[in-house]
């Protein structure tokens, strides 16, 4: 099975401003591939161009087999995306949301019938299906913001600092979240400022001023620089010369 | 296109779920007609009127009688000769009189035909054109009266002459202005609202990670508001009919699609404002300050254009509502047809297309 997101020198400059430069790497299906780097390092521009948000400047990539600039319509089927705003319509009710979204992503009817108490069933939200997300626990709405991300059965799903101001307890249950999809064979791109995170993912790549400083598994990381994972990344952070954006 | 239906839906869902939003956007032109309508009306209630009786018989006396008793006149006194009646309209003591010729009992019952002569002063054609109905109407009801009492079918003609004004031009009715301003004011606001609210909350990202066309939001995002303002429109024409007694009088079909158009250039507007506003409180004030001023001072609606500076003039042509204003006077309160507001039509259309072509681009650039 060829790997999921292949990517090699892939660039972009804004002007003279490189944002992101020769980022070569590859993810593995049901891979959980953590991204790390300090605000300002290039991490949201490059999961932009996996995205297909963002056409590169150079260099090639490929996600489930599609190319990031000629068939981002392809990639887009493909990919679930979630960011730290959890990204829910407060004024919809729970079940509301799921449908939309699995609507846009052009799912019928039958099936969102069929998916929805599949959903609720595994976050344990039956009671809550016609509560508005605006009164649900910021928890629950970032769990669910995670399982309607992956809803249309994607192959790879984006995750974008999804734990930011959530409480440990809720975050560990997160990850449980993210392990299930991964063992089902989701592949899981996610970005973090949280080391214990770094810790749960298979590998782990370090950008430090738009380059990947470092990748690797966190037990090679740790034995390779030293320290904690704290260490390892402080130790290539400190370096950096770019300021945060 | 399923996956379209699917957000329209949602964007109703939206709609209808803030219940206070979209009771303030009904709401609106009503409170505009209301409020405007009421500061009219109030003018009119306890006008001073003269009658000129020429005749004198038991049926002028009656129907002067009917017209004192009326809560919107005071018949202030009997004037004799024409010099005297010219005066005291020059004067501007009486806003209106109402005239009875020689004979008139006479000629009614011999003829079955007479006629009485309604005088306004049409300086101010709102108030002008509200008296002369209100006496018509007393003297039309008189009339009734005095045929299933006598049993014949006579017939009293009013005579309706507007002095100074006989056109109707002038300080132009509300209506139109009120018109240009509600549509222009919800469309403007409700789009850019609607659009940069996905924007702050953060699934504008997840919707352009997904296959969803851009093309289809800004099409999911308009059609709600299209119909809302299509019903504001559709309310203020009821409104102004049924309580201003301000009937379209020419084509409604014309008039429908010119405010289409007009609500469409709006949308756009919004649109194109919910690029570069970052937050719903940008918006709003974008739209607040950015659209009402201009469409209150530069649309003809409050100050006339041709008084303003020649500068004034040339920016009072890039606002939209100036043209939809135009339309709106020519086929509602003049009745004329679609050789008359061609210019206009086209001046919309254009505008309506550059704006929606200018945001599509931008909007498309933005997601990069």
């Amino acid at each position: 099975m060829p790997p999921v997101i292949i990517t090699e020198k892939l660039t972009k400059k804004f002007g003279d401003f490189i944002a992101a430069s020769e980022l070569t790497f590859q993810v593995e299906k049901g891979e959980i591939f953590g991204f790390l780097g300090a605000n300002g390092a290039g991490k949201t521009t490059a999961m932009r161009m996996l995205c297909g948000l963002l056409t590169p400047s150079s260099g090639t990539a490929s996600i489930a087999g599609f190319d990031v600039y000629k068939q981002t319509e392809k990639i887009k089927m493909k990919i679930g995306y979630m960011s730290q705003k959890f990204s829910l319509y407060d004024d919809l009710t729970v079940s509301e949301n799921i449908r939309f979204y699995s609507g846009i992503y052009g799912m019928n009817n039958m099936q969102i019938r069929k998916k929805t108490p599949e959903l609720l069933e595994e976050l344990q939200l039956n009671q809550e299906a016609k509560t508005l997300v605006r009164d649900l626990p910021l928890g629950w709405k970032q769990k669910l913001a995670f399982s309607v991300s992956i809803a249309h059965d994607p192959d790879i799903v984006f995750l974008d600092e999804p734990t930011g101001g959530v409480d440990p307890v809720t975050r560990r249950q997160f990850w449980d979240l993210i392990y299930h999809a991964s063992q089902k064979g989701v592949t899981v791109f996610v970005t973090t400022h949280y080391m214990d995170e770094a810790e749960y993912c298979n590998r782990v790549s370090i950008m430090v001023d738009g380059v990947i400083a470092a990748l690797d598994s966190p037990v090679n990381l740790k034995k390779q620089y030293g320290g904690t994972m704290e260490d390892v990344f402080y130790g290539l952070a400190r370096n950096a010369k770019r300021k945060e954006d | 296109m399923k996956q379209l239906i699917v957000f329209i839906k949602k964007e109703f869902l939206e709609v209808f779920r803030d219940k206070r939003t979209l009771l303030m956007l009904l709401g609106l032109p009503i409170a505009q007609i209301v409020l405007f309508g009421f500061a009219l009306s109030s003018e009119v209630k306890n006008s001073k009127i003269v009658v000129a009786d020429y005749s004198k018989d038991v049926v002028t006396s009656q129907i002067i009688s009917k017209i004192s008793a009326s809560k919107y006149f005071d018949v202030e006194q009997s004037l004799r000769s024409a010099d005297q009646l010219q005066t005291a309209f020059k004067k501007g003591i009486i806003k209106l009189a109402v005239i009875f010729p020689d004979n008139f009992s006479a000629d009614l019952m011999h003829t079955r035909k007479a006629s009485i002569q309604i005088v306004a002063d049409a300086s101010d054609p709102n108030a002008a054109t509200t008296m002369t109905n209100y006496v018509t109407q007393i003297i039309n009801v008189y009339n009734a009266e005095l045929d299933s009492a006598s049993g014949q079918a006579l017939q009293i003609v009013p005579e309706t002459l507007m002095l100074y004004n006989p056109g109707l031009t002038g300080p132009p009715n509300f209506v139109p202005g009120v018109m240009a301003l509600v549509l222009m004011l919800v469309c403007t606001m409700m789009t850019s609202v609607a659009i940069v609210k996905e924007k702050e909350l953060g699934t504008m990202e997840i919707l352009l990670v997904s296959p969803f066309k851009p093309l289809y939001i800004i099409i999911a995002k308009l059609t709600p508001n299209l119909l809302i303002s299509i019903a504001n429109y559709f309310i203020i024409i009821l409104l102004s009919a049924v309580f201003l007694d301000l009937k379209v009088k020419g084509s409604i079909v014309l008039l429908t699609v010119d405010s289409i158009l007009f609500i469409l250039t709006s949308l756009s507007i919004g649109l194109l404002l919910s690029i570069y506003a970052k937050t719903q409180q940008g918006a709003m004030m974008g739209s607040l300050m950015g659209m009402m001023l201009p469409t209150m001072l530069l649309t003809g609606f409050l100050f006339p254009i041709d008084n303003m500076p020649i500068v004034m003039q040339w920016i009072a042509n890039i606002v939209p509502s100036r043209w939809y204003f135009i339309i709106v006077k020519n086929v509602m309160l003049k009745g004329l047809g679609l050789g008359s507001v061609w210019k206009e039509t086209l001046i919309l259309l254009s505008m309506c297309l550059v704006l929606f072509a200018i945001s599509l681009r931008k909007f498309k650039i933005r997601l990069q």
